[in-house]
């Protein structure tokens, strides 16, 4: 009994790893990066670094942060994590306007494209949502309370997604169920319609992404998994369109005897018209991607872009639409440097536009530090550090791994050992007997 | 399988129904738990055509209708399979050793009564974790509760089959007009689910009158081996029936 005891509390430690997470603003102003419980905010235009202004009277995250997101227009920016705390920012002043507390972990966050709404979901499966009134003014909001909307049975929610229109809310969780809810006018009632779910996956899902036909106005859902695949949906129906299998593609079972059904899709970006789908993948080095044909609703693997020079496996990717660079991070929260700043390593890949069907080959490219805008400096600020060492970098590649797997992926235990824990029960004794 | 029962010792000899005694399980079980049994991936996976062979068809054009959510021993389902004979029902239980039972005995029933009891199946599903992995959108006419496991501690009322967010997936698998039926003998279970159902946007209470005429809400009591012992016992039981309407 002593052994077990001892592996649960060495798996709970490992769960605790947080994977370093990317956001880029939609005119691509600014880049914020999370890695444990440091939020690092760079200006991409003015080419400085950004200083938080907490104004909300409560301190900054405590614990890891798990989801950071910038809302559709560019005006706010919300974090949140492990020390339930969900905090809003104004992304002109960076200062934090609310600071809204969570009774559980919070797993996933979401603001509703008119800004009106952040929206987030707790570690047993409900999601909340809190009204944004008045940010224009620059003034702290008092610190509001969160109102329950719906509720995934006590199933962790990985991803939390407002559908383009606004018309739906979409929630994804580790029982590979994706649930797309009407969100209401009135959140505060809760969202109790449920227009469709998205089943198809065979383990967890971990990541959504929307995207839209440029002719029709027709939009289609994108999900990654557990189950080494990425969806295409038709999310109003809930049908599934396509399905593509990353695993095969990825060499790795050639190459290094990995079992390639179990890789992870760790995070998904689309460019806007959905042509073209970069895919990050537990253990693969570099940045996968997907071509996506919306008239034929097919998915196919286009290439895998190589990072040249280090072992490189992005923990979060994340792209603005007005630009044609797509922002990837690699890092987790016990990566720590001597200083105990948790490091994450920063990459830019250059060329993620929408692809010409015709032009076979596409113009991407992985940029050196040098020429990412905001050079050296940039990368001090988001990075903690301007060079890291390669050695550091594989320990964070196999620290993300165990998180990944001790938080989504089910464990199974033997059926024997099912039975060794029923042995006590008196309905098993009656049995004992005969 | 049928052909051995003549000499399962578990089965009563005369019937051929099983007997309770080797199907004894825990009266609870834990809802919140990962589960361990296969689950389908959607309603397209699961093959009907082995849960109700002489009704359907493999190209599964006939879908279940009625859902009895904790269905326990079974006794609502076998009343519910004559009076409905064209109406496709299951029975959805979390206790394997219980799930078993149900399934022996229907399979008992059919063959002692050749040509009924086809429209009756059990499946072993948790469904709070998994109902829109068995049903799709609307598909089903009346969905069963009845006297599920209490939870009296406030801090395991999230374990309630019944609760405000629960009732969002079952007013999607229920088709507009179909009915929900609560039960319990625990007066604190039952003033809960009332009062989750009257909140709920989606459900509308049934009038007194509409409840005398449902042929469907005697059964509530008297059917289920639940009923039967509050019934021996003199005891009361709360009744909720909802019906689901459409979005406004």
């Amino acid at each position: 009994m002593e052994e077990t005891n001892m592996d649960d509390c060495e798996q709970n430690r490992e769960s605790e790893v947080a994977p370093a997470l990317i956001a880029v603003h939609p005119t691509h102003q600014s880049v914020a990066v999370a890695v444990g419980s440091n939020l690092r905010v760079f200006n991409l235009q003015e080419g400085c670094s950004v200083s938080l202004v907490d104004d909300s009277g409560v301190h900054m995250h405590k614990d890891s942060i798990r989801a950071i997101r910038y809302g559709a227009e560019g005006k706010l920016f919300v974090s949140a994590g492990d020390d339930k705390l969900v905090k809003i920012w104004l992304t002109d002043s960076w200062c934090c306007i609310s600071s809204v507390s969570s009774e559980k972990r919070v797993s996933a966050v979401a603001v509703s494209n008119d800004g009106r709404f952040v929206s987030f979901a707790d570690k047993f499966g409900v999601i909340y949502a809190v009204e944004i009134e008045a940010f224009h003014e620059n003034q702290s909001l008092p610190n509001k309370k969160a109102v329950p909307i719906l509720a995934h049975y006590c199933s962790i929610i990985t991803s939390l997604e407002f559908s383009p229109d606004g018309r739906y809310i979409i929630s994804a969780d580790r029982d590979f169920k994706i649930r797309v809810s009407v969100f209401p006018e009135k959140p505060s009632d809760g969202a109790h319609e449920i227009q469709s779910f998205c089943l198809g996956h065979a383990e967890f899902v971990s990541c959504l992404a929307f995207i839209c036909s440029k002719d029709s106005q027709q939009r289609y859902l994108l999900s990654g998994g557990g189950d080494s695949t990425v969806r295409l949906w038709d999310f109003t129906c809930g049908s599934l369109l396509d399905t593509c299998h990353i695993g095969p593609e990825t060499g790795l079972s050639q190459s290094k005897g990995v079992d390639d059904s179990l890789l992870a899709v760790t995070d998904l970006c689309a460019t806007r018209g959905g042509s073209l789908i970069a895919v990050a993948i537990q253990s693969l080095a570099g940045v996968m991607l997907l071509s996506c044909n919306l008239s034929a609703r097919s998915l196919h693997f286009a290439r895998v872009v190589p990072v040249p020079g280090e072992t490189f496996i992005p923990t979060s990717i994340a792209a603005a639409y007005s630009s044609n660079q797509l922002w990837m991070v690699m890092g987790a929260s016990t990566l720590c440097a001597s200083d105990s700043a948790p490091l994450a390593r920063v990459k830019v890949v250059d060329g993620f536009c929408e692809s010409n069907q015709d032009s076979v080959e596409h113009e991407m490219r992985v940029l050196e530090d040098k020429d990412i805008r905001g050079g050296e400096q940039l990368l001090q600020t988001l990075q903690g550090s301007s060079s890291i060492e390669k050695d550091a970098l594989a320990t964070a590649a196999e620290a993300v791994k165990t998180a990944m797997c001790n938080l989504l992926i089910k464990k199974q235990y033997p059926s024997e050992n099912r039975e060794f824990r029923k042995r006590g029960r008196n309905d098993k004794k009656v049995n004992k007997k005969k | 399988m049928l052909e051995h029962e003549v000499s399962n010792p578990t089965h009563n000899k005369k019937t051929g129904l099983p007997r309770k005694r080797f199907y004894r399980a825990r009266a609870h079980s834990n809802p919140l738990s990962d589960s361990h049994f296969p689950i389908p991936i959607s309603p397209a996976e699961v093959d009907y055509s082995l849960h109700y062979p002489e009704m359907v068809k493999v190209d599964g054009s006939k879908k279940i209708q009625f859902a009895d959510v904790g269905c326990g021993f079974g006794g609502l389902l076998i009343a519910l399979a004559p009076l409905f004979p064209d109406t496709l029902m299951v029975g959805m239980e979390l206790r394997d050793k219980v799930t078993e039972y149900v399934k022996e005995r229907i399979l008992g029933l059919r063959t002692t009564n050749p040509g009924q009891y086809q429209n009756v199946s059990v499946v072993r599903t948790n469904s709070m974790k998994y109902i829109p992995n068995y049903f799709g959108k609307g598909q089903l006419k009346k969905m069963f509760f009845l006297f599920p496991d209490p939870h009296f501690k406030e801090k395991n009322h999230r374990r309630r089959v019944i609760s405000p967010f629960l009732l969002d997936e079952y007013a999607y698998v229920l088709a507009v007009g179909g009915i929900i039926y609560t039960i319990t003998d625990v007066e604190e279970l039952g003033e809960w689910m009332k009062s989750c159902l009257e909140e709920h946007p989606l459900f509308e209470a049934l009038t007194t009158e509409e409840l005398e005429t449902d042929q469907v809400v005697k059964l509530l009591s008297t059917a289920t081996e639940e009923g039967q012992k509050v019934a021996r016992n003199d005891g009361q039981t709360f009744r909720a029936v909802y019906r689901r309407i459409a979005t406004h």
